[in-house]
């Protein structure tokens, strides 16, 4: 009976499969929210990183700590303007040292008191080099920085704390700065300045599993690469008091598919339309949709540390080759009005009052066929007599507007050679080629602020070594009215100072601004007031739900 | 036989080896997994070497392998990105596509070797040129197509079912992706059905049986069919390891949060540990699949033995 000896054998194996299987085949708990319980489903994408104030860099996981955290202050959802909500007063009489008084009675969702100490001891983690956090950059200028966070690779930390942090009582603590810094207290905005409660340090693993803040919802549960659910936090005392019974943010392998679920009304809220729907999204969601500039700009990065790029007279080139792009068709074709042609370096959401302005750029990223291409031939032509624009390839469909931007250059200059996209496999790949000063020819590059301030679409992109000067630019005038505005105590004499600063910009060119990245978002017929704040994040706590 | 299983999992060895190690090099090939992290911005360089010196990466690649292999076998499979352990992912992806596998493993075999049957024992007529016309239809349509067009009608447009999985992967939910999956596999199965059957069916053990007498039933089961699967079963056996490879596409597209899903993020995220992890469990998993469809032969054939 060799057949029956040998079926044993299969049947053992299968036994073994089909055990496995059942293991595993368990939980279902977190069903999707029912129709009549005021929670609003929204889209969610899987964070990157852990859910850690400094550690988190990108939209996702900054969506879920924006609900959670309360900061010493918060950038008003409508205008951007940086108020103040855990702290009651930021005073300064030298422009450098802070003293920071907190609001009475303030908790955690956990119930543990908010204190001086729970800043304090959150940015010390932040900025601590062995602590890993991706945001360390942000506490650089706070006296003490170097000590905790030594600039030289793999130097070990001198010090565990920062000099500059001060606790002078549980509402109370002082901040010295590295130099004068004027508008400095509004980036305090920015979820890497959170609280943090005691249980992040004494229990790390559990406070990773489930993140507890001082913000307007609170974390009910969490299934790692699924969902999160969020419900209001009772110890809430702050202004924007969550007008839903919670948010249930479901990640969705595609958007694609969250589209659809959108459509059979299995989700109430998509910020990431895909670009595949967006010709058609107005009519499919019978209106409910916004398409607003977001805190993003895209730009061209010329590589200044090429000699060819560099050389005097060039900059008429970079100048020409910035007219030559013919901004307004490219966002409407290609990006079916999801882009807004950048008229500066920053962005709208910065408000007039903010520093952005729609007349820095004027003439010079204006599309000009006949001025680019003298400009050009006056420069000495595009070095070798044509040029590249690298871009990575894995991500975010770039060649098609490489591709409409190299066209419109080619037409101008009526050389169908001149100018030609250069993909590169990965993203880190292309960014390690970037931050290593390789690039030889103009490539890529956007920016997401942190904070909606002009000094954060100036200072880290432009100013001599600064920490994403991807195009090497150097410019002595430039640093010093940068310095200056630092200094101005009056924030509207500042903002002037940036905007000159900025105005040099336009002059050199060592980035061509190309525009501005909208945020959109769609929304089911279950729920109203949907709007988006200068992140680009859904204002959850505004949302309201029909019964 | 006992000895023969030994012997081809001693072979499985090496393959394993050398395989991982493939892998190995090529994921890490892909780029630096520390600058992505950093997004738009340039790495600090003092953070960036803290995270290196973490994830074992300031090593030649060599000391790298034989780390990570020394951690594997600990059952320590490092950590994804998001601080989560791979283990982790893999108890939650793994039981998914499981489900996923085997909705579409049973559409597969059950109508591909149906319609098969169906095909072979009615040669030339129509129900054959039908279900030729049909597989042909089915191979030519790529996967994508399909299951935007069923999640569009069935999902959004009738409302028949949910077009995007829920958490946990219910069977129910299940059913729509499982048809798409299923469906190019399900034509070559109901093809080699058919050529098998059609040949077999001239043979002379099945005059034979006819002629003995038997019922018409039996000698399709157990004279015809179980001797024209021979083929089949060695399709069916890889396309059960290609299956639980998650499919990427698939699992995308109905937001099943499995295998395939789990392999692509960690590509698009660059994180080694979770796509060498993942494709490690995956290696294994096809051995045994492919040593599975070599027993099950002696099965169906008896003249058929192990040495």
């Amino acid at each position: 009976m060799r057949g029956a000896k040998s079926a044993k054998w299969v049947v053992g194996a299968a036994v073994v499969a089909l055990a496995a299987t059942a293991c595993g085949s368990s939980d279902s708990d977190s069903k999707a929210g029912g129709s009549n319980d005021g929670i609003v489903r929204a889209w969610w994408g899987d964070p990157q990183n852990p859910l850690e104030p400094a550690n988190t860099n990108e939209v996702q996981g900054g969506k879920v700590l924006d609900m959670i955290f309360m900061n010493l202050k918060e950038y008003d959802p409508k205008t951007g303007k940086a108020n103040l909500e855990a702290a009651d007063s930021i005073t300064t009489t030298d422009q450098q040292n802070f003293t920071i008084k907190l609001k009475a009675g303030l908790k955690f969702s956990d119930g543990t008191p908010v204190t001086a100490a729970s800043f304090v001891d959150a940015w010390n983690y932040g900025a601590l080099v062995t602590n890993k956090q991706l945001n360390s950059y942000f506490f650089a200028d706070i006296d003490g920085y170097d000590a905790v966070h030594p600039a030289k690779e793999g130097a070990a930390p001198t010090a565990k704390t920062m000099s500059g942090l001060k606790v002078v009582n549980d509402s109370t603590f002082t901040v010295k700065l590295t130099q004068k810094f004027s508008t400095w207290p509004d980036r305090l905005g920015y979820k890497a300045f959170a609280p943090l409660p005691k249980s992040f340090f004494t229990d790390h693993a559990g406070y990773l599993n489930k993140p507890v803040g001082d913000g307007p919802y609170m974390v009910a549960s969490y299934t790692k690469g699924s969902s999160m659910k969020l419900v209001p936090n009772p110890n809430y005392t702050g202004p924007s008091k969550p007008k839903n019974k919670g948010v249930l943010l479901k990640v969705y392998t595609d958007s694609n598919t969250a589209y659809a679920d959108l459509q059979a009304g299995n989700l109430d809220v998509l910020d990431d339309i895909p670009a595949e729907q967006l010709s058609h999204v107005k009519s499919d969601l019978g209106g409910r949709y916004l398409n607003q500039p977001a805190g993003i700009i895209q730009t061209v990065s010329f590589p200044l540390n090429q000699k060819a790029w560099n050389a005097p007279g060039m900059e008429k080139v970079r100048l020409g080759l910035s007219m030559a792009i013919d901004r307004k068709t490219i966002t409407q074709k290609i990006f079916q009005g999801t882009r807004t042609p950048a008229n500066d370096l920053t962005s709208p959401v910065l408000g007039a009052a903010g520093g952005y302005s729609d007349s820095i750029g004027g003439e010079s990223v204006t599309y000009n066929p006949t001025k680019a291409k003298q400009l050009i031939q006056e420069g000495g032509g595009i070095p070798g007599g044509h040029m590249t624009i690298g871009y990575n390839a894995d991500s975010g469909s770039h060649k098609q507007w490489v591709d409409a931007v190299c066209n419109s250059i080619n037409n101008v200059l009526g050389d169908n050679k001149a100018c030609v996209g250069a993909p590169t496999g990965t993203f880190a790949d292309f960014r390690n080629q970037i931050t290593k000063g390789e690039m030889k020819q103009p490539f890529r590059s956007g920016w997401q602020m942190d904070y909606p301030l002009i000094d954060d679409f100036l200072t880290p992109l432009y100013a001599t070594g600064g920490s994403s000067n991807d195009s090497k630019y150097s410019n002595p005038q430039f640093d010093a009215l940068i310095k200056q505005a630092n200094a101005e105590p009056d924030t509207a004499k500042a903002i002037t100072l940036y905007q000159q600063a900025e105005k040099i910009l336009m002059k050199d060119m060592p980035v061509i601004p190309l525009w501005y990245q909208n945020g959109g978002a769609g929304w089911s017929s279950r729920v109203s007031n949907v709007t988006e704040n200068a992140f680009s994040y859904p204002v959850f706590t505004d949302i309201t739900v029909a019964n | 036989m006992g000895r023969y299983v030994i012997r081809r999992l001693l072979q499985m060895v090496p393959v394993f080896i050398g395989t991982t190690f493939l892998i190995f090099v090529m994921v890490y090939a892909l780029g630096d997994p520390v600058a992505a992290m950093f997004g738009d911005r340039a790495p600090d360089p003092a953070t960036a070497a803290q995270i290196r010196h973490d994830l074992y990466l300031d090593h030649s690649l060599p000391a790298q392998y034989v780390h990570y292999m020394g951690q594997i076998f600990t059952g320590d499979f490092g950590k994804a990105a998001t601080g989560q352990p791979v283990t982790e992912l893999m108890g939650s992806a793994f039981p998914v596509t499981i489900r996923l596998t085997l909705v579409a493993f049973a559409f597969e075999a059950v109508i591909g070797i149906g319609l098969g049957l169906l095909a072979g024992l009615r040669r030339g007529r129509f129900a054959d040129s039908g279900v030729l016309a049909f597989t042909l239809l089915v191979v030519s349509i790529p996967t994508f197509v399909t299951a935007y067009l069923l999640q569009y009608f069935v999902g959004v447009k009738w409302g028949l079912a949910s077009p995007a999985v829920a958490d946990g992967a219910p069977f129910g939910d299940l059913i729509l992706p499982g048809v798409v999956l299923a469906g190019v596999s399900l034509a070559y199965v109901a093809r080699l059905t058919r050529t098998s059957v059609a040949e077999n069916s001239r043979a002379d053990y099945l005059r034979t049986a006819v002629a003995k007498g038997l019922p018409k039933r039996r000698v399709v089961t157990v004279h015809l069919l179980r001797n024209s699967l021979i083929p089949v079963v060695t399709f069916l056996g890889t396309d059960l390891g290609a299956l639980m490879g998650g499919a990427v596409v698939t699992e995308r597209i109905f937001n099943i949060h499995g295998v395939g899903w789990q392999l692509y993020q960690g590509i698009l995220r660059q994180n080694p540990p979770t796509v060498v992890g993942f494709v490690t469990i995956l290696v294994i998993v096809f051995l045994a699949a492919n040593l599975l469809v070599d027993l099950l032969y002696a099965v169906l054939d008896p003249r058929i033995r192990y040495v």
